[in-house]
């Protein structure tokens, strides 16, 4: 059998079992990765630069634990730049499981030595309003009302009594509204709703399937995008708040290696396959 | 090592799962079957008590309690209607009543395409059709390469000008594909086979962004043996 059979005929396995080494043998390396900063990852960074300390940014979490790869390093990572610079966050979620992925990255976060620096207080510098169903109704309606679409925090205590949502009214009490999203509803909504409707600024963390779509939003729909992995990854480098997101650049590198010398060597085993058909003499029946 | 059960079992059924790229075997059909089961029970579970019992069953208890109780009518009221929509949609679920959850499935197309048609066609046909012709007047560069132009041109506006005229070129079926329509509708196959390599390879670094979770995962939290 030749080498180009071999290559048509090989089980698919063993592209399984090099993706899967690709993947795993970088978590144990200690190698640093260079990660080139995009303009999109820039546009979200700059958004909250601009904002001064004590404004009110708003974390919508709009995504599930089957995201949580991708996503989870950038709302960790959004947290902790955001309450170490004394923004105050308030937490949200139109996806049931999004608030709780939140509460997690909030652990993250406020065990960083940046962020405890500044013991942020719960009610006071962030909060977790939980999810609500309705999906881009809630977004319309907290547009008119925010107390009336959130009435209680996660835990099921009244907003009123926490001083983080006083005076809260509608998108004009954020400085920045950053919508972590895994698909429907998520930054589409954001954008249609409380951007281009109510024209709070946004900035969009989704993952890298949608992050096509998302682009053509940027710069004037949104003010930046982060797709995926390699968004946390710029999204950490530019805060100095590195995570999983940049740790785990070096796999999806090797991984992507692995995938397009795959492709090259499947292609090329096709043209070649394809030329030896057409060079054969077809076979002459009597 | 982790000693948390529930690490353990997490880690378990994700051997289970990933059994499957081995060959199909009753391993992998169990956790398949689990996972199923799990996650419709949750949906059920989830969308009861954040959607039935608060919005429905307590509000229409509080209106009650308004309307007996003090006399006074509430607007929440209004839930029942949405309660008698969502029963009415159970219908379908009959044999002879299908048709009954034609009504409410009007209501959601018709409020929802109201909903939408404005704030639709705003973000995602006149706000990109605007960034698409906008630029081109405004400012940018006065160089070809190296080359010095008598004009300014915002390059990248142009190109995806281009782009999005040639790929419409391609979709617009009124005029046959020959001679300059052709050539045109080639190049805007071009842009599309661009988009779609962009959009696979997003694909893949999403699909990969998971398996490193996984792996994350297995060789972190359970074994404890990577970073």
């Amino acid at each position: 059998m030749s080498l180009l059979d071999r290559v048509l005929k090989l089980d698919r396995r063993w592209i399984f079992l090099l993706v899967a080494l690709a993947v795993t043998v970088p978590l144990f390396l200690r190698i640093e990765q260079k990660i080139e900063v995009t303009p999109e990852s820039r546009g979200i960074v700059r958004a909250l630069e601009a904002l001064p300390p004590g404004a009110r940014v708003l974390l919508a979490c709009d995504y599930d634990p089957g995201s949580a790869a991708e996503l989870q390093p950038m709302t960790a990572a959004f947290l902790k730049y955001a309450l170490s610079r004394g923004l105050r966050v308030v937490v949200m979620g139109l996806w049931p499981q999004g608030p709780m992925q939140a509460d997690l990255a909030l652990q993250e976060a406020l065990a960083h030595p940046a962020v405890a620096a500044l013991a942020p207080r719960y009610g006071v510098d962030y909060i977790n309003l939980g999810f609500q169903s309705g999906n881009e109704i809630v977004i319309q309606r907290m547009g008119s009302s925010v107390p009336a679409a959130f009435p209680r925090d996660a835990r099921g205590r009244p907003i009123e009594e926490f001083p983080i949502m006083s005076g809260v009214r509608d998108f004009g009490a954020f400085g920045y509204v950053f919508s972590i999203s895994a698909g429907y509803p998520g930054t589409v909504e954001w954008v249609q709703f409380a951007g281009d409707r109510f024209h709070a600024a946004i900035g969009s963390g989704t993952t890298a399937v949608s992050a096509p779509l998302y682009y053509t939003y940027f710069p004037r729909q949104v003010t930046g995008v982060l797709g995926g992995m390699k968004g946390a990854a710029e999204f950490e480098t530019l805060t100095g708040f590195a995570g999983k997101g940049t740790a785990f650049m070096l796999s999806q590198s090797f991984a992507h290696i692995v995938v397009v010398l795959f492709v090259v060597a499947g292609n090329a085993a096709f043209f070649l396959a394809r030329r030896r058909r057409a060079a054969t003499p077809p076979e002459v029946t009597p | 090592m982790s000693l948390d059960p529930g690490i353990w079992l997490a880690a378990l059924l994700t051997l289970g799962i990933f059994s499957f790229l081995y060959r199909d075997n009753p391993a992998y059909k169990v956790c398949e079957a689990i996972f199923v089961g799990v996650s419709a029970g949750y949906w059920f579970v989830s969308l009861f008590w954040q959607n039935i019992w608060p919005k429905l069953v307590l509000n229409l208890r509080d209106a009650a309690g308004l309307l007996f109780g003090h006399g006074v009518w509430d607007p929440r009221w209004l839930y029942l209607f949405a309660g008698i929509l969502g029963l009415m949609m159970l219908m379908r679920l009959l044999p002879k009543g299908g048709w009954i959850s034609r009504w409410p499935l009007a209501f959601i197309v018709g409020t929802t395409a109201g909903l939408y048609m404005i704030t639709y066609l705003q973000s995602n046909a006149i706000s990109q059709v605007h960034d698409t012709l906008v630029p081109l007047a405004g400012p940018g560069s006065g160089r070809l390469l190296f080359l010095p132009l008598p004009f300014a041109v915002h390059w990248n506006a142009l190109f995806v000008f281009a782009g999005t005229f040639t790929g419409l070129v391609y979709f617009f079926f009124s005029v046959e594909h020959k001679r300059l329509a052709g050539g045109t509708a080639r190049v805007g196959i071009l842009f599309l086979m661009v988009t779609f390599g962009a959009s696979f390879g997003y694909t893949v670094m999403s699909r990969m962004s998971l398996l490193i979770g996984r792996m994350d995962f297995l060789f972190g939290q359970w074994l404890g043996l990577a970073r």
